[in-house]
Formats: structure tokens, sequence, C-alpha cells
């Protein structure tokens, strides 16, 4: 019986975090600190004629301003690939600001103004003057689509089947435009750094999903290697994405602290924050789907286009699970980026999925009345038990429980087919549903666990826990397999200095750390149970490792818990203090025999005044299929907070640009529209366990991300079955319903 | 921000006399709109006057009507019982708008005085006739879905963004002002802001110095039949993309007097007079209601993104005095 692993478990961290000891890496204290303030260029493309700092430079408080005149240059030294002017590597291209006179993107940083206070910084750099050589921006990508291309078309996926002579010949053809604008991420934490150096040594109070990556970014910027630079992230208030790549101010902050010799504190303020961290793109999205008059398909053609900059080639995986999700034997997904005169975009929560996902099931909805078949039903009719690629069986695949569950508890055999067909009262009642999916992925991870004859252990990865609950997860996986009670383990993450784990992005995390957490706790109990077969009166001394135990301080017989040997006394016998294991879990070569994903059905229902156009999701049923849940109370926080973003895609979120300037105009949060508290009504989820081992020890698979992979399109669709209206492009506000 | 001073007044002359006496201070009261724009560098005084300690927050009866302090906070005004029982419009309104954190701190005079909420007068790169006189009006030809299709100017397309005040022009509010030399002055809300013109940059008629000191209601016949309705992109913490405020005063089955109030439509909040002589001495019916929302919006030019607002418009219209007449319930 497990003590810990599927059961509740509050946040080990909830008590540090809501009373303030949970350091975010602005709010550590270091003596002597500077403070940095950004100033921003005002046009979008062209060349920076004059910096006119001496009037911000007299101000009080202020130490130093830098510009791409007087600021140190990150590389490339030896490089001919490499771009000075953006002073990206060849190996890592990212975007370092004040590199050269050329502007890029609107907003984009011109000079760092250096003060005593925070205040005397955002001051001064009001005060600071340029003057541009300004160019005509193009920012508007559905206006230069033609200009699509694919920047890999050798890595492209070839078509399966032949797609345009199976649409051509299908006796039913839905064919139709999904747009969706750009989405910022907006996580409550703004994003920010502290820096100092000591010697040729840097350390940086990071927000990070990934600790290792800063540190690569930061060291080819400053040529030093690798362990010259300590990356410290212990908490995260959210980030969804926008620190998966590095960004530009830990250089910036870094750059600063060299030059002054002293430490750094940069922080975005909430407007920085909509060119400073990555965005999910603007997309164009087409859907061809061709089926029989029962349903079936025989052909789907799916194409993206999303924007990009013109200092990176970001190609958005927009049409991937459109291969996977349904059985067709004919099936196209090409994707194009469009460069555009805007920051980079980045992976932003489910990035790709939730954006192809909109379309395809969108499109789905749109078959199912033209075949005139309930939209559950026609999603049986095309389900696959092996992804259509590969013909690999899945190693698990829960879906069609999914379905079954969440339609049940929905009452979706209540629904009646016919659009405007259902009312309360004088709103119109809209039951709409979707599929969700999401890769299982899981990568290479290294922890390091020190087991004290004391009986607590301490249990270290260089690992992110951006909210998911990743410090309580692998305090439990550690816990259970060390048998321990969990106040007596301690996990520690956030540091370069620990084992190297992969940045926390693309739901692998607990999976991933999760499966070394749980090797290396195995392979503490192979040394105790080799331990004590030294001794010649081991109770084991017949027993094989499998039939052992470590519970509660003891190793024991699983089958006769009296056959048991103190811990604390074994090691104490053998003078050991402690017992380290470091140890690295990889994926198995078992998994390359199977496909892997994560599932989920979504049924929503939606009310939409009919008068005015304003769409209430009263409620959401949820039900997904991850393997298997570790930490209930946690997973149903993170399908929740997928239900949430899913709704504010599909009705109040977009950066709007005005493409005369190239400017984002709402980059803050009266303007830009999360869903608020009164927007979130009922939202149950529900998990269908799957019993995995093959997607790795534990059975886990991800779920921050699927949570909200279909749900953007089961509101589209319930929206239409309230209203008859079909809106294509996201959001969906009340003016479009007029 | 700019630098500036701080002084805490304890008496209203004084603070009226520190202010008129420079050009570039303000009043401080609740701060909940003036305190961002100077983060972002909108607004730029070189002195605030904390007025949040005088005696101005008292909400009392006064000829027949009702007195409201400048400084009662937007929550104590919109939960006060004779607020409740007599104008519940106004309670309706208060509580469409913000948040309950920002109704704590936000004044009814601090209220009057909020400025808009156009996206380029937020945006000290863009242009800005409000914000910087002669440098255009970014939205006119830009992003302009939340903008005014009524008596707007080539100088500025904003709108009045907030929801108090289009119930205080439904209830013939009047606004009580004090100026330098100790002088109090009145003026009907109607006449309290301003169309944009050629001088975008003020919002109102106050003259720089002057302090809204109390919000006089009258009497009405209102209190039965009043709506407020307002319709967003979200379900709260959003302005409006149209508002309407709504009242009957009914004789039998024919409507005696009314008010269509219409928000977010201009410069400042937009009575249909017309409107309602279309409904008065009319039956209660939805036919009188569309023909009067059918007046309402009968001269709204709509800019490139809004036009949307004239058919929201007509029926936000049609649905508040639905609601009106149905008791202001929703």
């Amino acid at each position: 019986m497990a003590k810990y692993i599927g059961k509740e478990m509050s946040r080990v961290d909830g008590v540090a975090k809501v009373t303030g000891k949970a350091k975010y890496a602005a709010e550590f204290q270091v003596p002597n600190i500077a403070y940095g303030f950004i100033v921003q260029s005002t046009i979008a493309k062209g060349t920076i004629k004059t910096i006119d700092t001496s009037e911000a430079e007299k101000q009080a408080g202020v130490i130093r301003i830098l510009t791409h005149e007087n600021a140190p240059k990150p590389g490339p030294k030896n490089s001919s690939e490499a771009k000075p002017e953006t002073g990206s590597r060849v190996e890592d291209k990212s975007f370092r600001a004040l590199a050269s006179d050329r502007i890029f993107f609107n907003m984009q940083p011109v000079a760092l103004v250096l003060a005593e206070t925070f205040e005397q910084a955002r001051y001064a750099a009001r005060l600071v003057k340029v003057s541009y050589a300004e160019e005509k921006p193009s920012t508007d990508m559905e206006a230069t689509k033609n200009t699509a291309f694919n920047p890999n078309p050798e890595r492209a996926p070839k078509p399966r089947g032949n797609p345009a002579q199976a649409f051509a010949s299908a006796p039913v053809k839905v064919e139709a435009e999904y747009t969706i604008p750009i989405e910022h991420h907006n996580p409550m934490e703004p994003h920010g750094a502290i820096a100092f150096w000591e010697n040729d040594r840097l350390t940086i109070y990071d927000k990070t999903q990934g600790v290792f990556t800063v540190r690569r970014h930061l060291a080819s910027s400053f040529d030093v290697p690798d362990e010259n630079v300590n990356v410290v992230s212990p908490f995260v208030g959210g980030a969804f994405g926008s620190s998966l790549r590095p960004n530009y101010y830990p250089w910036l902050v870094s750059m600063a602290a060299q030059v002054l010799k002293r430490p750094v504190k940069l922080i975005y303020t909430r407007q920085q924050m909509y060119t400073g961290n990555g965005y999910r793109p603007h997309s164009w999205q087409k859907v061809a789907l061709g089926a029989n008059k029962n349903g079936k398909l025989q052909s789907i053609i799916h194409e993206s286009v999303n924007n990009s900059s013109t200092t990176e080639e970001y190609l958005e995986n927009i049409t991937n699970f459109t291969r996977s999700i349904y059985a067709c034997p004919n099936v196209d997904t090409p994707q194009k980026l469009v460069r555009t005169d805007l920051a980079t975009p980045c992976a932003m929560r489910a990035p790709g999925a939730v954006t192809g996902m909109f379309a395809l099931e969108c499109a789905m909805d749109e078959l199912a009345y033209a075949v005139k078949i309930d939209p559950l039903e026609l999603r049986l009719i095309n389900y696959t038990d092996v992804h259509p690629d590969s013909n690999k069986p899945y190693s698990s695949k829960a879906l069609r429980e999914c379905y079954a569950l969440a339609s049940e508890k929905f009452g979706w055999k209540n629904r009646k087919f016919e659009p405007r067909s259902m009312r309360d009262g004088r709103l119109l009642v809209g039951w709409g549903t979707a599929t969700g999916t999401w890769g299982a992925f899981l990568q290479s991870a290294t922890v390091k666990i020190v087991y004290k004859a004391d009986g607590t252990a301490l249990v270290t990865s260089g690992a992110s826990d951006i909210g998911p609950g990743t410090y309580t997860v692998i305090t439990m996986i550690a816990a259970e397999h060390l048998g321990l009670p969990a106040e007596r383990v301690k996990f520690e993450l956030g540091d370069s200095k620990f084992p190297r784990a992969p940045s926390q992005g693309g739901s692998w995390t607990t999976a991933s750390v999760g499966t070394a957490a749980f090797e290396a706790a195995n392979n503490i109990k192979q040394k105790l149970f080799d331990l004590a077969n030294k001794d010649a009166n081991s109770p084991f001394k017949t027993a094989k490792i499998e039939d052992i135990e470590l519970m509660n301080g003891k190793l024991q017989l699983k089958n006769n818990q009296s056959n048991s040997v103190n811990v604390a006394d074994l090691m104490r016998k053998n003078s050991l203090t402690e017992i380290v294991e470091q140890h690295e879990s990889k994926p198995s070569p078992e998994r390359q025999k199977y496909a892997t994903a994560a599932h989920g059905a979504q049924f929503v229902e939606v009310k939409v005044d009919p008068d005015v156009g304003t769409i209430r999701v009263t409620r959401v049923v949820e039900a997904t299929a991850c393997g298997k849940i570790m930490n209930p109370k946690t997973s149903h926080s993170q399908e929740i907070g997928g239900v949430v973003w899913g709704i504010g895609m599909a009705l109040t979120e977009a950066t709007e640009v005005d493409h005369r300037f190239g400017r984002i105009m709402n980059p803050n949060l009266q303007h830009y529209h999360v869903p608020s508290n009164a927007d979130v009504l009922n939202i149950e989820t529900m998990f269908v366990e799957e019993d995995d081992k093959i997607v790795n020890p534990l059975g886990v698979k991800g779920m921050g991300e699927l949570g909200m992979v279909g749900i953007p399109a089961a509101i589209a669709n319930a929206v239409f079955h309230a209203t008859g209206r079909r809106v294509r492009d996201l959001p969906i506000t009340p003016d479009k319903l007029l | 921000m700019k630098p500036f001073k701080y002084s805490r007044s304890n008496d209203a002359d004084s603070a009226v006399k520190t202010v008129s006496g420079n050009k570039s201070a303000k009043f401080l009261a609740g701060g909940t709109n003036l305190i961002d724009l100077m983060k972002e560098y909108v607004e730029r005084p070189d002195e605030l006057v904390d007025i949040t300690r005088l005696n101005l927050a008292q909400i009392k009866s006064a000829n027949g009507g009702l007195s409201i302090g400048a400084l009662a906070k937007n929550t104590d005004t919109a939960n006060h019982p004779l607020v409740r029982q007599n104008y519940p419009l106004l309670t309706q309104a208060i509580l469409a708008g913000a948040s309950a954190q920002l109704r704590n701190m936000a004044t009814n005079g601090g209220n009057l005085m909020q400025r808009t909420r156009c996206q380029y007068f937020y945006d000290i790169a863009m242009p800005c006739n409000k914000r910087e006189p002669g440098t255009g009006c970014g939205a006119l030809e830009g992003i302009n879905r939340i903008h005014a299709i009524f008596g707007y100017s080539d100088k500025c397309v904003a709108t009045y963004p907030g929801d108090m005040a289009n119930a205080l022009y439904a209830l013939d509010a009047v606004v009580r002002i004090k100026g330098a030399n100790n002088q109090e002055r009145t003026v009907p809300i109607n006449e309290f802001h301003r169309l944009p013109g050629e001088n975008p940059e003020k919002d109102n008629n106050l003259q720089h110095g002057e302090l809204i000191v109390a919000i006089e209601l009258p009497k009405n016949n209102f209190a039965n039949k009043s709506y407020y309705l307002k319709v967003r992109d979200r379900a709260s913490y959003a302005f409006a993309l149209v508002s309407v405020a709504a009242a009957l005063e009914m004789n039998g089955g024919n409507i005696k007097n009314s008010r269509v109030v219409l928000g977010s439509v201009a410069h400042k909040p937009w009575r249909s007079t017309e409107a309602e002589n279309a409904l008065n001495g009319k039956p209660a019916s939805d036919a009188t209601f569309k023909a009067a929302a059918e007046i309402a919006l009968r001269d709204a030019k709509p800019l490139k993104h809004n036009a949307y607002k004239i058919e929201l418009g007509k029926r936000a219209i049609v649905l508040a005095l639905q609601r009106a007449m149905n008791g202001g319930a929703a």
C-alpha cells in the first residue's frame, strides 16, 4: 500500500509561499545593489541615430547609462554564422540587447539606466532621448501570408497517403480558416534577476524554468566556462513557457553587474513583459476534412502559418497532433512561418497543440453538422488505437474511457443536435465537445539523494517548480521509496550547482525527475541491502532485492516484515553517517516500440445572451488520461488551471498590435483580458488512470498543458450550438455575435 | 515617475489654495488612476496634495435628496442604505465598475475625474492630443474598438470610461465645487464633462485648483424602475464596451418620465433626451423601447473598429429598459 503516491498532499512549499518566506528571484537581499531600468525603442524597425543621455545622467542617484555605444558586447568571437547585430551565437541564437544600433522590434531595449534606487532609475529612463532612422515595419502577418515559408522543409513530415486526391473525391467536405491572435503568458511574477560577479564567477538569481539553459546562455555570452556561472531560481511565480528561453534581461543584468562591479537588480514592468519574454504567435490555419457520408475521415489537410521575428525562425508545431489523433489514411500537415518586425515568439502553455486542436476540433464539429452525426459519435467513429503514421500501438490510451466518463457526467446524451435548440430563460444554451492531447515526454534527469543515519534525506536536482507542485511530488516519490515520513525528506531544486535536470516545460518534469528520484531511492535500498548482507546474520541472505522494502527506517521483507534490519543501526555499525546516491535516469529502449501520449475529453456548456452577445462558460466537465496520478490535489489544480487558460484563449485574450507602428497597444492587465474570477464558474476535472510502466517506471504522463488543449475548441463549438454562429477567429468577444 | 512634493492637507481651503498656487500640482484622493498614470509617466505632477483626511466623506439627506461627499469611498456609497433605497441605479453602476479592492480605495470625486482608457493615451511613445496636445490622435485611424461613436473630433476619439457618472447623469446630479477664495459653486452633471473639440486635454470644466466637495442628488421617482446594464468583454474588471443607465417613472401603463444614458460611447456620458422624449407618454412596450433605441443611436458615427457599438447600443438600451420596467432585476 502506497503511503504517499496517489494520495492528496498539500504543497510542501505552501506555507513558505503564503508567509513570504519563499524567495522569488528579485527578492534576494544582496548588499550594495544597484537598480536597472530598461529604456525601450519607440519604433519597430530602423537604426538608432543618436542617444542623448545627458539629462538622464544628471538626475539624482544615476550611476551609469548603458547603450549599444558603450555596453560590452556579447559574442560572437570567432563565428561567421552568428549575427553581431543581435548578439546571437551560433549555438544560442537568442537575442541579446544593446548589441548594435539596429532595431528589430518595437519596445526593444535601447538603453539600461543604472541607479541607486528603482524609482531613480525609472525616472531617469524617461529622460533618455533617442532618435532613429525609421523604416516601415511589417507586423501584420495576415497581410503578408504570401511570404510564408518553412525554414526546415527537410524536417517536415511527409504527407500520409494522397490527401489532395482523397479530399477531392470525398463525398463530404469541410473547409475552413481559423485565426488566433498573439497571446501573452502574463504570469503574476514579473521577470527579473539579481546578478553579481566575484572575480570571473557570476551568480544570478533568476526567474527561470531552466537554470542550465540560462547558465549556458550566460557562459556563452561572457565566454567563461559553465561552472563559472551559478543560476539560482528556487521559486517561480508562474511562467507558462515565458521563462523557458533565457530572454534578454539575464544578459543585460549580468553585463551591467560586470560594468559596475557591483550587484544589479533588473525587473520588467508589466508592459515590458509584452516584448521581453516571448508570446504565443499569431496563427492562421486552414483545415480541409474529407469524409464519407457516415463520418469516416478520408482526408485531412491542415495547414498552419505563424508569425516569427526577423532575428529567429520560430516555427510553432501547430499541426503535429493532427497526424495522430484520428484514424485517417490521407493526411498532410504543412507548417510555415512569416517574418515580422516583432520580438520572437516562444512556447506558451500547450504550444502548437492548443492552437492546432482548436482548428481541427472546430472543423470536426463542422463535419459533424455536415454529416448530421453527434460530435462525440463522430470522434468515436474515427478513433485510433495506434499512431497512424507509425502504426505503433499506444503504450496506453484511455481516451475512449475519458469520452465515456465525461460525457456521462456532463449529461451529453440529453443534448439536442440542432443549434439554437436549447434555452435557459432568454439565454441561449450551447453544449460543445472537443478532444485534448499532449505528449507523454520523458527526458534524462539526474537526482542526488543524501540518506542520513538520522532518518532524514536531502534530495537535490536542478529542476524547476513554476507552480505545478514539483517540490511536493518529488518529496512524495522520495519519501515513498526511501520509506521515510515526507516531513523528513527535503527536496531542493532551482540551482545550477545541483545535478542536471531538464527545464520545466513540455509537462515532463514529474515523469523525468520523478523517475530519477525513484531509481536513486531504489539504488539506496540496494546499497543498504548489500550492506545488510555483509553481516553473516543478515535475515536477507536468501532474499532478492525485489522482495525487500525500505519502510519506517527499516529494511524489511515485504511478505514478512518481522524480518528486518534497522537502517540507523546498520549504518552506525558500518561507521556511515550518510549514503549518497547520484543517479541519472534515461528513457528506456522499450518506449521506442510504442507511441506515447496523454489524452482528454472536454464537455462545455455556455450560456449566451442573445441580445448583447455576452458568453458565460457555465459548466466544464473534463476527463483526462495521463497515466498515474501522483498527487490528486495538485493534479486537479493543474487541470482546472488549464481550463481557465482555455476560457481566456477562447473568449478574452488578444494582444493588439497597431501595424502602423508595429507596436503592441495593450501591454497591461487592464487592456489585455485574462479571465477574472467571475468568468470562471463550474469546472469539474476527472482522471482516468492508466497503468503504464512503458512510458516510465512511475507510469506518469504530463498533465500541465493537456488540460487546456481541447477547451477553446469545445467553447467555440458550444457557442455554435447555442447561437448557430461559427466564430473562427479568436477570441469570441460579444461584438462578434451581434 | 517624476519626483514630486507630497503634503497632506487637513482643511479644504488650504488644499485648494496649495493646488491653485502651483500649475502642476494635483489633489490625491484614492489614487487608483492617478498613481498608475504617474508610473507610466502620463501624469507628471510635481506636487501632490493628499486630501484623504478632509472631512468630505459624509452621505446625508439634503433638500429632500441626498448629498454624497466627494471623499466617500465608492464601496461605501454603493452600499449606503439611502443610496440603495432611493438611488439603486447608482448602486448598480458603482458595483459594475472596477474591482472590490479598487472600489474600496476609489472616491466619488476621483471617479468623476478618472481619465480615459484609450490605449494611445496610456503609451507615451504614441501620439495623443489628450496627453500631449499637437501630437495627433493615434486612435482615430488606429485601434479604436473601445472608442467613441458620438461627439468626437479629429483631435480625439477617446471615451469617458466610468460607470458611476452614467448613473449620475440619469439622476440629474449636481456637482458641488470649491474654488479659490473659499468660493463654492455648483455645476449640473451634464455640464461637468466636456466633448474633446479642439482641446481634448481638458476632460471637464473644472478650473485648476478647484476641488469637488460633494455630489448632490435631487429627489426622483425612478427608484422602482431603473437598471444599469454594462456590456463588457469579461464578466468583471473590464471597462464597458457599451453601458446603459435606464430609468422609468410610470403613470398607469404609460411612461411619465424617463432617462436613457449611454456610457463608453463618447468623451462624456451620453444622455439621449431625444430617446427619452420618444419614451415619455408612451406605453412601456418593447416597440416603444426599440423606437427609442433607434433614436438614441441615430446620429452615431462609427470609427473603423467600433461599428458594433451602434447595434450593441440599441440592444443594450432595449434590454436595460426592459429590466428597469421589471423593477431593476436581471
